[in-house]
């Protein structure tokens, strides 16, 4: 994953960020998950566009198999009401398997699709399911010595 | 911004700490960065409190739900010991069987309701806060930054505004709403419920519903019952006053249930109104779809349009996991956040930081009243905004140093509150000290901060709406607001945890509920901004 660097950052554990960019949410369907399907220009000379735009869609359609109003939710509910709610001591609730499945399919597309390019998705569930955010690292032969220092110390002057 | 201040502290990210700081605070620092893996509920930055290592979650003020649980348990435990005996002999055995039923749903959902995540939405992180700034700098003037700040989404073809929140520095999606007590912004947020002391909003919606549901149930169930006691008792012509002699508790438990059942049915029956249409107490109060703008065509974009899908999908919907992740350990990059939300952390956790600046204002105020005072009214202002710099590094730290400081008048290392010993009355009750008194901070004292505290709330985090709720929708809250007004008597005898040299974790910190409007943080902006 990392590409040939500086002296200096070549120390560091990590390949050196050189931006992040989200993807927003898109509430037109209310306000279920679903996130926008436009690609962000930043990321346009890093990875073909429909790659981008597969990725997004299915873990669109992931998230709305898991907030699905169907049968099986109901079914969910009205055992968890009857058990006055203990239910959900001891059962994982389908919402949670299918978040399970989201992060291995999106562990599995860092490893097989964004990794290769120095982009890195993150689980939209650790960002409070506002964004998807996708870390752009150090493309190889690009300048500027500390590009991470340099977005968190523009970040701390405001 | 007030996050950052505390950024550029951090020993990782400079060579050396700022001047400002005494050498104390990066030793401090240091041990707390040796420290083994805090959970993320430790530095969570909300005002809400944990309790079994992250596994509950309250609101900072338990509001009166240890007067909801009394009364239930109360009237219940009653019900049972002297009605039910009476009632199973002549009757059936069902009374106390369904009795005990809905006794048991009562509970386990009033407690679900109340320590349970209704949905809280974590802060933006700096990367996130900072992304969304620079769009709203492209698309909007660059010369100012114009106050409030929305964009407008489509929903189901109806154009809905996102606000958005200063305090979590994000959009907030639709039908959220930031809640000024619990300095948050919660998802489909219903309203702050002082009854169960956490606010509702989507995750807790359900059990909310549960519980004013069965509790309607379980008061009529019990009035009914225990009027059926009585009427039985007074049969053969001995009197009503002779029944209610024989068995006295019937007659409190008459009363309690007559008076709440009334609310009670009227809020189940009010939100049974809001679950069918698929709206909240929020939505409904403020008239966001009701047409009351005048605009045409403002229907709910939410409802599904028919009663039994609306039912379903509120309260049958699939149960969203908590965002917050209370139990997850803080991952080590991050270390850099933790440094400022440690540092709020130590100020929160241990010492109410408004209570010590309520305090110290207090003095403030009697120095601008007392003429005699004022040639010490420059010292007390430089101690109180010396300690009010010092507030944000931990409360330990603080307290240390304040007691080592030197008094600006007399030159001798005091305390505070001995620093102007000739002028001030220690009879006055404005500087009764009790230790062991935590009475909740009077609102009354909030208007006397002197370094500006206040006037922060209306610039950073919307307090309108929850505060609208509490006030016309639970209106019949009186006995919040009679122990409110007490609070204000009690106001006065205000408790100094700084001269409770052995901390305790505070019991009943916060402030009342409607100067909740995270003015601790507010306060705490005006510290960094004293640098």
């Amino acid at each position: 994953m990392a590409t040939e660097f500086h002296n200096l950052q070549e120390l560091r554990q990590s390949p050196s960020l050189a931006t992040k960019v989200f993807i927003q949410r898109d509430y037109s369907e209310g306000t279920v998950c679903r996130f926008q399907i436009k690609f962000p220009s930043e990321l346009g000379s890093r990875i073909e566009r429909t790659l981008f735009e597969d990725t997004v869609k299915t873990l669109n359609t992931y998230y709305a198999e898991a907030e699905k109003v169907g049968g099986q939710s109901y079914m969910e509910g009205c055992l968890a009401c009857a058990t006055a709610y203990f239910i959900f001591f001891c059962m994982e609730t389908r919402y949670e398997k299918v978040l399970k499945k989201i992060s291995g399919y999106i562990q599995e597309q860092n490893e097989k699709i964004y990794a290769p390019r120095g982009l890195l998705l993150t689980d939209p569930v650790e960002r409070g399911m506002r964004v998807i955010e996708v870390s752009v690292f150090e493309d190889r032969g690009s300048s500027g010595s500390s590009p991470s220092s340099n977005v968190s110390s523009g970040i701390s002057q405001r | 911004m007030k996050h950052c201040e505390y950024q550029q502290i951090d020993p990782q990210a400079l060579s050396t700490p700022t001047p400002t700081l005494p050498p104390q605070h990066a030793v401090v620092q240091e041990e707390k960065k040796g420290e083994t893996a805090r959970r993320k509920w430790e530095v969570f930055p909300g005002k809400n409190r944990f309790y079994c290592d992250g596994r509950i979650i309250v609101a900072q003020q338990s509001g009166v739900l240890p007067l909801t649980l009394g009364l239930i348990l109360v009237t219940t435990v009653l019900f049972f010991v002297f009605d039910c005996p009476f009632l199973l002999k002549h009757l059936t055995v069902f009374i106390p069987a369904i009795g005990g039923v809905l006794f048991v749903f009562v509970v386990i959902s009033l407690l679900q309701t109340s320590f349970t995540d209704p949905g809280i939405l974590p802060r933006a992180t700096p990367d996130e806060a900072a992304d969304i700034e620079k769009q709203i700098d492209n698309s909007g003037s660059s010369t100012y930054r114009p106050p409030p700040r929305t964009k407008e989404v489509m929903i189901n073809q109806q154009v809905v505004k996102l606000k958005y929140c200063f305090t979590c520095k994000m959009f907030r999606p639709p039908r959220t709403s930031h809640c000024s007590l619990c300095d948050n912004c919660v998802e489909r947020f219903d309203h702050h419920c002082p009854w169960v002391g956490n606010c509702v909003g989507k995750r807790n919606y359900r059990f909310f519903y549960t519980f004013i549901v069965s509790l309607s149930f379980l008061t009529v169930f019990i009035f009914g019952c225990v009027a059926t006691h009585l009427a039985l008792r007074a049969q053969g012509g001995r009197g009503l006053m002779f029944a209610l002699q024989e068995s006295p508790a019937s007659a409190v438990e008459l009363v309690i249930c007559f008076f709440s059942v009334w609310s009670i049915l009227g809020l189940s029956g009010f939100h049974t109104y809001l679950v069918a249409s698929n709206l909240t107490t929020n939505e409904d109060i403020k008239g966001s779809w009701s047409g009351k703008s005048g605009t045409e065509d403002t229907g709910n974009p939410y409802s599904y349009n028919n009663i039994i899908t609306n039912c379903c999908s509120v309260l049958c919907g699939p149960m969203p996991p908590s965002l917050i992740d209370r139990r997850g350990f803080m991952p080590v990059e991050e270390s850099s956040q933790t440094v400022a939300t440690e540092i709020e952390l130590a100020a929160k956790n241990e010492i109410n930081v408004c209570q010590l600046v309520l305090c110290l204002s207090v003095f403030v105020c009697m120095a601008h009243h007392h003429p005699p005072l004022g040639g010490q009214l420059s010292g007390l202002c430089s101690v109180l905004c010396w300690l009010m710099s010092k507030c944000t590094q931990g409360t330990k730290d603080l307290l240390e140093s304040a007691s080592r400081s030197p008094c600006p008048q007399t030159g001798k290392p005091q305390t505070v509150s001995t620093s102007c010993p000739d002028s001030i009355d220690p009879a006055d009750p404005a500087v009764t000290f009790n230790p062991d008194v935590t009475s909740d901070p009077d609102p009354v004292a909030v208007p006397s901060l002197k370094c500006g505290g206040r006037h922060h709330s209306h610039t950073t985090s919307p307090p309108d709406e929850p505060r609208q709720l509490h006030h016309h929708h639970h209106n019949r809250h009186h006995k919040t607001r009679s122990a409110r007004s007490s609070s204000k008597r009690a106001a006065l005898h205000i408790s100094n945890p700084a001269y409770n040299v052995s901390l305790s974790p505070p019991t009943s910190p916060g402030l009342g509920p409607s100067h909740g409007t995270g003015a601790e943080e507010h306060v705490r902006d005006n510290f960094a901004t004293l640098h």
